[in-house]
């Protein structure tokens, strides 16, 4: 039977960015849909009713959701690059590292750059904690998983691109390559893999973007 | 600092389970019904949250929160992620489905749970037009859980209890103290017949109905709480 993978996603986010990473390492022949969130496609609210976000990942007709949950699927549908690793105690160990990012890293990023004026200062400061502790965590390895790229490095797209990008497009600073040596290696590295580069979207365009959608009038999400 | 040593005997130190929490959380909880599920033995001990012992945050020093759980020395932190370690690391009696497509789904509620289950404990933290918009909120999602989440089955799990039962415990017994504390009924059993049938069916399933916390003491305990922020205001 011809296998169909379908990714809904919108250029420009991380969390789409994750999914074809994945499906990259992988060797997955997928489709791309690019998504207007202004005006959401039928498929993706046929998909997604719950959240009617992005991304949507449909095999053979199914829609899997939830960034972290497609990665995981990803995994365990298709042999050969391993994301996640075997041993249950590392599993839940990149597992946790992944909900950091999500939960505590990306907020405080993106609240830093685009949130309301009174909250920025506060979230720069967060931004300074939680890069730190990412920091200690990469200790005396390339990236998060090891040798190769895993799953909280494929989670740490908000880190390694989107946080320069942001960086940029709101003129704030938000990497101190004294005080994170560790890190900016990783990102160096992480940007250097071609599977990534492959992934990730044009970097002028999506500062543009940014620019006007959060600087130009009122930030309204 | 309290310990309980579970029956069953421990044959290593490399073995050797322990789960740090407090007695009445519903995140402690999670991981105690999947440690019964598998039949795994452990030693319990209960934290402070005022005064976290020096050991809580060695094993957890990024977030300084129970429950952890230690196996052979060995901490792993976040709830659910601790269930899935225990369902990986023993893996009879599975509490994930085996199909890669049903455990995507299992695991999406299980998120659900996560993101959402947060919204009825925020009730004891606001007052006024924010806890209106709370209570809107909450109903809103028990309604997504009940029609997307469960639909016709009897467990989320199907007829066995599962993972996403596990993550959805907190709505079979706390918010029950929850709504009493509050004056509040939310899971009003006309609005939402299956999730309130659910929460029956949930709570007599042997391993459940034996580790609950104390429903009393319970109320004690959430009562101060609200009291407490109100006299803060």
């Amino acid at each position: 039977m011809a296998e169909e993978v379908v990714l809904f996603g919108t250029r420009g986010s991380p969390y789409t960015c994750r999914i074809e990473i994945a499906l990259k390492l992988k060797g997955v022949q997928y489709k791309y849909i690019d998504e207007d969130l202004a005006n959401k496609s039928p498929s993706l609210l046929k998909y997604n009713p719950v959240h009617k976000k992005v991304p949507v990942l449909v095999h053979n007709g199914k829609p899997v959701l939830e960034s972290l949950v497609i990665l995981e699927y990803i995994d365990e549908t298709w042999q050969g690059y391993p994301i996640l690793p075997e041993d249950p105690y590392e599993r839940a160990t990149a597992r946790f590292w992944a909900k950091f990012i999500d939960e505590k890293c990306f907020p405080a990023i993106f609240k830093s750059c685009w949130g309301e004026e009174r909250e920025r200062e506060k979230a720069v400061e967060e931004v300074s904690v939680v890069l730190k502790i990412l920091e200690d965590e990469l200790k005396e390895k390339k990236f998060f998983g090891g040798e190769n790229v895993g799953l909280v490095d494929i989670v740490a797209v908000v880190i390694g691109f989107s946080l320069g990008v942001y960086e940029e497009a709101a003129r704030v600073e938000l990497l101190n390559k004294e005080k994170l040596p560790r890190l900016c290696n990783w990102i160096d590295d992480f940007l250097s893999n071609s599977f990534i580069k492959e992934s990730l979207p044009p970097r002028d365009k999506l500062i543009a973007y940014l620019r006007n959608r959060f600087r130009s009038g009122n930030a309204s999400k | 600092m309290t310990s309980y040593l579970c029956k069953g005997n421990q044959s290593s130190m490399a073995d050797q389970v322990k789960l740090h929490g407090t007695w009445s959380s519903p995140f402690v909880y999670r991981v105690i019904w999947a440690l019964k599920l598998k039949g795994v033995p452990y030693e319990y001990v209960e934290e402070d949250l005022f005064k976290k012992s020096p050991l809580l945050q060695q094993y957890n020093p990024v977030n300084k929160k129970i429950p952890v759980l230690v196996h052979g020395g060995k901490p792993v932190c976040e709830s659910m992620i601790i269930v899935e370690y225990i369902d990986q690391t023993w893996p009879h009696n599975p509490l994930l489905p085996t199909d890669p497509y049903e455990k995507a789904m299992a695991r999406f509620w299980v998120k659900f749970a996560e993101d959402k289950g947060s919204i009825i404990g925020s009730l004891f933290r606001v007052s006024g037009e924010e806890h209106e918009k709370a209570i809107k909120e909450s109903l809103e999602m028990l309604k997504i859980v009940e029609e997307h989440g469960l639909g016709e089955k009897t467990f989320f799990g199907g007829d066995k209890i599962g993972i996403v039962d596990i993550a959805f415990g907190a709505f079979s017994h706390w918010l029950g103290v929850i709504e009493e504390t509050l004056g509040l009924e939310l899971l009003q059993p006309n609005a939402f017949p299956r999730l309130h049938a659910w929460t029956k069916n949930f709570k007599e399933v042997p391993v459940i109905k034996d580790n609950l916390p104390d429903r009393d003491k319970m109320l004690v305990q959430l009562k101060g709480i609200r009291e407490m922020y109100l006299a803060s205001k």
